[in-house]
Formats: C-alpha cells, structure tokens, sequence
C-alpha cells in the first residue's frame, strides 16, 4: 500500500491554475523531497494535503482511505502532520505548553472542560519527553517567544513527531537557519524513524539532498521531473529550471 | 497562600451587608455582583476565545424577559428559571451558528446585527413584552425558605451565585477544554492541523457564555424586578463589553474589577459628578493610556516593575560586580 498517492491533483484561484494536475505517489518510509523555483505551488499542495484549502479536481488517499473530501482535523486523526514554512506555534505559551497542545490534538482528552491540566502528569511527561528529543528539555518552562528561530523550528518539529504521524510534511524546515541550526535540523530529520513517511519542500539543495531518496521537481504548478537523486540533478529540464540554460 | 487570599476575599465578599452601612450600598454590591457575572460570560469569548460580540446585552435580555414572562403567565420560580435558562442556551447558538461563520470584524457585526434585532422585537412585540413599559415580576424567589425579599439577603444569594460563576469559569479556563480554546484563539490554523475541531470548540463556548449571561440576566431581573428593552440595547452591549476591556480580558479577575469600576461610577460617582459619563470616560481614556491590557494585568504590570527597580537599587554592588 502506497503511503500517499494523489491523482490528477488541480487548484485555481481565479484564473490562475496554481497546480495543474498532480500525480503523485509516496511509498512508506521514503524520503521525499520536492524542490522547485518560487511560485512553483509546493506549498500549496502542500495545503491541499493537509486539506487547508479544498481541491478542484482530482483525488488523494492516506494509506488507502481517500481523504480528498474529508475536513483538515480528520486528516490529523488519520497519521498526517506538518510543519509551516513560517512558524505558526503558540508564542504567548511556554515550550511544554505548545507540545502539551500538540498531544491534547489528538486525545480525547481536549474536549474535557473539567478538571486542571497542569496537573495531568501523563500528558506533561509525553510533552517533557517530546522536547527532549529534539535537545530542548532544558528549555520547557521557557516562553516559545523568548526562544531563538532555529530553537523554534526544533519546537515545531518536535510538535509534528510527537503527533506519531505516519506521514510527516516539512515546509522548508531549513529556511532562515544559520549553518549551524542547518545541520542540528538535518540530524533531527535523518533520525525520524523509517515507519514515519516524510515528505519535504525545500530551497537548500545541498542540505536537502543527502536526506532524500527521491526528488520530484515542481514547475507551474506540475511535477515535471521525478526519480532519484542522480538522476533529478543530471536530468536537462531541472537545469534549465535552475540555471536558466 | 493563593487559598488564603481566596478565603479572605470570599469573607470579605459575604460580610460586605455588615460593614456597609445602608441598603442602598448592599445594592450596589449586588449589582457589581450581576455586572462582574455577566462580564465574566462575555470574557469568555472576548479574552479566551478572542471573538468579540456586542450582542451579549441580547442574552440578558432573554433570560431576563423569559422569567417575567412566565411569572407573569402564572408559572413558579423554578420553571420561569428552567425555561429561561433553555431560552437562553437556545437563542445563543442561533447567534453562533451564524455568527461564527466568521471571526474578527464580522463577528462583531454579526452579533451587533442580532443584538438589535432582539432589542427591535423587545421593543416593538407589545402583546408579549409590553414595549417600552416593560414587564415586572411581582415578587423574588425563597430559595429554602429564605425570603430574599430584603437588600441583604438577595445581596448574599448573589454572592452565591457569583461564587459558583468564578469557580466555573476557572474550572473550563484550567481544564484541557480551556487549553484548547486558548489555542484557538492564538492560532486557529495550527489547531486545525493539529487535529482540534475549532468551531465545534467556539461553539460551545458560545454556548457557555450565553447560559451564563442568561444567570446574569435572571439575576438582574429579580434585582430589579423589571425590566424593559433598555437592557437589550446596544449600549448595554458596549458596557459590559467596556467592563471586560477596562477589568483586562482573558484574566478572571479582571471583568471583576471592570464590573466594579462601572457600577459604582453609574452610582455613587453620579450622586456627586454631575457629568459622571464624562468622568467614565476619562478613566477609559487612561486605562488605554497607562494600562492597554486593563487594569488588573496593568496594575500587576506596574508593580512588578516598581518591584524590580527597588531590587536594583537595594543592591547595586551586585550588579555592577558582574
């Protein structure tokens, strides 16, 4: 079984075709990256994944269930989780709060209106644990605000893989890093455990490169080329995207 | 410490009728009472769900209206209370189901709109409301026996009720629900992601604040034992809204204060400032000024920075030495 295969994928906004028709086919565990130049639309297919913004045509399966219709929280109780390429998380919160959030998502426990949970020591110790993974237990009591960029990105991703996804989407986990946060952010990623499927858009073809098994490179709103690392860089048309030749 | 301060304000709170002297003061505390209730209902929106309506005033109304209408019919207290309360709870996911088919702007307007229309069909339904008249109720419910006939004694019963509205709010603010909620209001998005169901999440929010605002508005009818389209109208609305934003919303303490700081300009300040509008006015005007996220976090603000520069002027040496 496929771990995430879309048909004839399209969106317009107006009378921009902002992805014209997606095919695309993700097996278990693999690492896929997706590059292309700006505007290509990889984060908008993106979003049509996650199902923040509803297709025009085609369709998609999680693991075989079709989730083209189903609402964006049901594709989150299905295993799919995702980072944003600008940080969205909770900065007014602690670092332990916005992973406790992350857990709350997908437990039955959110709906619960009694009760303190400050006091529910299962779920601090998951969110203790999840910062922890990614080195920033001694930061948990800390304001997400009062953390650096790169600290942040680590907070996200934590949040991501703290949800057990059995897809993981990153959205430019590298961009506005310094070098250094590059190849923490790269060592956390190539650590996520094959039964977790990860699929991930980004500029920095170097860092990017070394974690991917397969590349597909998006153009206008198509995927134009796809295959292996090797073969993605020495084929004719992505040097013609990225060099102009 | 936290619970003795908490049991030293409750005792405070429930002797006020004996170091007050006169009713016409315990009424005012009743009425702080009622206005700190229903503050705290639209605080759950305004602060906690960051929706904010300026229809809430609507939401008295009902219950308010509901309760007098029903005496009026010839039921008993508790039923006029039950069918009220319903009344209420229904009427508020009306407003929801339309309202919160947006957020920000809209959902202002969205609620200002209803608000109106409740306030247009209070004034204008003679048959059941009698219009501007408006309606009595003829006498206050006994709870156990007790007559809450006099000031002092409907002044406690508040009390209890204004207990009982802290503590449930406190409880949901706490609870993983409360958390939830506060996600949705700092980043609907990301909760979606993650898998939270953020209407649902309003929704009942929604509907919290409006069974709590219909308890502030039975309270309010007995208090007054009347009560007219006035109570519905947009400015009833913009007042308790202004009790929320001056008190500083999301805190629950705050609406408190906001209630308090209303209440006694409208009835104390009155007697002696001719033009206490204006008088309330300037305190508004310097609460944004001084304290923007209002007064209760603004004081606690103030203080902890007169705090730390007494600290940094105690021991100089130690800072420098670094």
């Amino acid at each position: 079984m496929t771990a995430l295969e879309l048909k004839g994928l399209g969106k317009s906004f107006g009378g921009l075709r902002v992805t014209r028709s997606i095919d695309l086919t993700i097996e278990p565990g693999e690492r896929r990256l997706i590059i292309g130049p700006n505007g290509a639309g990889k984060t908008t297919l993106f979003n049509l994944i996650t199902g923040e913004i509803r297709t025009d045509r085609g369709a998609m399966r999680l693991f075989g269930t079709d989730i083209t219709a189903m609402a964006s929280r049901q594709r989150a109780h299905l295993g799919l989780a995702r980072t944003y390429q600008i940080i969205t998380l909770f900065p007014k919160d602690t670092l332990l709060h916005n992973l406790v959030l992350s857990l709350l998502g997908l437990s039955a426990l959110r709906w619960k209106p009694w009760s303190r949970l400050d006091r529910n020591e299962a779920l601090l110790q998951g969110a203790r644990d999840a910062l922890g993974r990614v080195g920033l237990a001694h930061l948990a009591d800390r304001r997400l605000a009062q953390t650096s960029y790169g600290e942040r990105r680590r907070v996200e991703i934590a949040m991501a893989l703290a949800q057990r996804p059995r897809v993981l989407l990153l959205d430019e986990p590298f961009a506005g890093l310094s070098i250094e946060e590059r190849r923490d952010i790269q060592k956390l990623i190539s650590a996520i455990p094959r039964d977790v499927t990860v699929v991930m858009i980004e500029h920095d073809m170097d860092v990017a490169l070394d974690l991917a098994d397969r590349v597909s490179v998006m153009h206008f709103g198509e995927i134009i080329v796809e295959g292996t690392r090797a073969e993605v860089v020495a084929h004719p048309r992505t040097r013609e995207i990225y060099l102009g030749e | 410490m936290r619970r003795l301060a908490i049991a030293i304000a409750v005792f405070v709170l429930a002797t006020v009728p004996f170091w007050v002297s006169g009713s016409f003061y315990v009424n005012v505390a009743s009425q702080i009472l009622i206005g700190a209730i229903f503050a705290l209902s639209l605080n759950l929106l305004v602060g906690y769900a960051g929706l904010i309506s300026l229809g809430h005033a609507a939401l008295l109304g009902v219950a308010a209206y509901g309760v007098a209408i029903i005496l009026n019919a010839g039921f008993g207290h508790v039923a006029a209370i039950i069918i009220a309360l319903a009344a209420t709870v229904a009427v508020t996911a009306i407003f929801a189901i339309l309202a919160l088919r947006t957020t920000g702007i809209g959902f202002i307007m969205i609620t200002l709109a209803l608000g109106q229309i409740l306030w247009g069909l209070a004034y204008r339904w003679i048959d059941l409301t009698n219009g501007d008249n408006g309606l009595s109720a003829s006498s206050r419910p006994a709870p156990l026996g007790i007559s809450l006939a006099s000031a002092n004694a409907f002044y406690e019963a508040t009390l209890v009720v204004f207990l009982l509205a802290v503590f449930a709010m406190a409880a949901l603010i706490q609870s993983p629900f409360g958390a939830s909620l506060r996600g949705t209001r700092d980043q609907p998005r990301r909760m979606t992601a993650l898998g939270y169901d953020v209407w649902t999440i309003r929704f009942l929010t929604c509907l919290y604040s409006g069974f709590w605002s219909g308890v502030a508005g039975i309270l309010f009818l007995y208090y007054n034992e009347f009560v007219s389209p006035h109570a519905m109208a947009l400015s009833a609305s913009a007042e308790v809204l202004l009790m929320v934003i001056s008190g500083g919303s999301g805190t629950l303490l705050g609406p408190i204060a906001g209630a308090a700081l209303v209440v006694i300009m409208k009835n104390v300040a009155s007697a002696y400032i001719e033009r206490w509008n204006f008088a309330l006015g300037t305190i508004f005007v310097v609460i944004v000024l001084f304290m923007p996220e209002g007064i209760v976090p603004g004081t606690v603000r103030l203080a902890r920075r007169l705090w730390a520069l007494r600290k940094r002027t105690d021991i100089p040496v130690a800072e420098s030495g670094q």
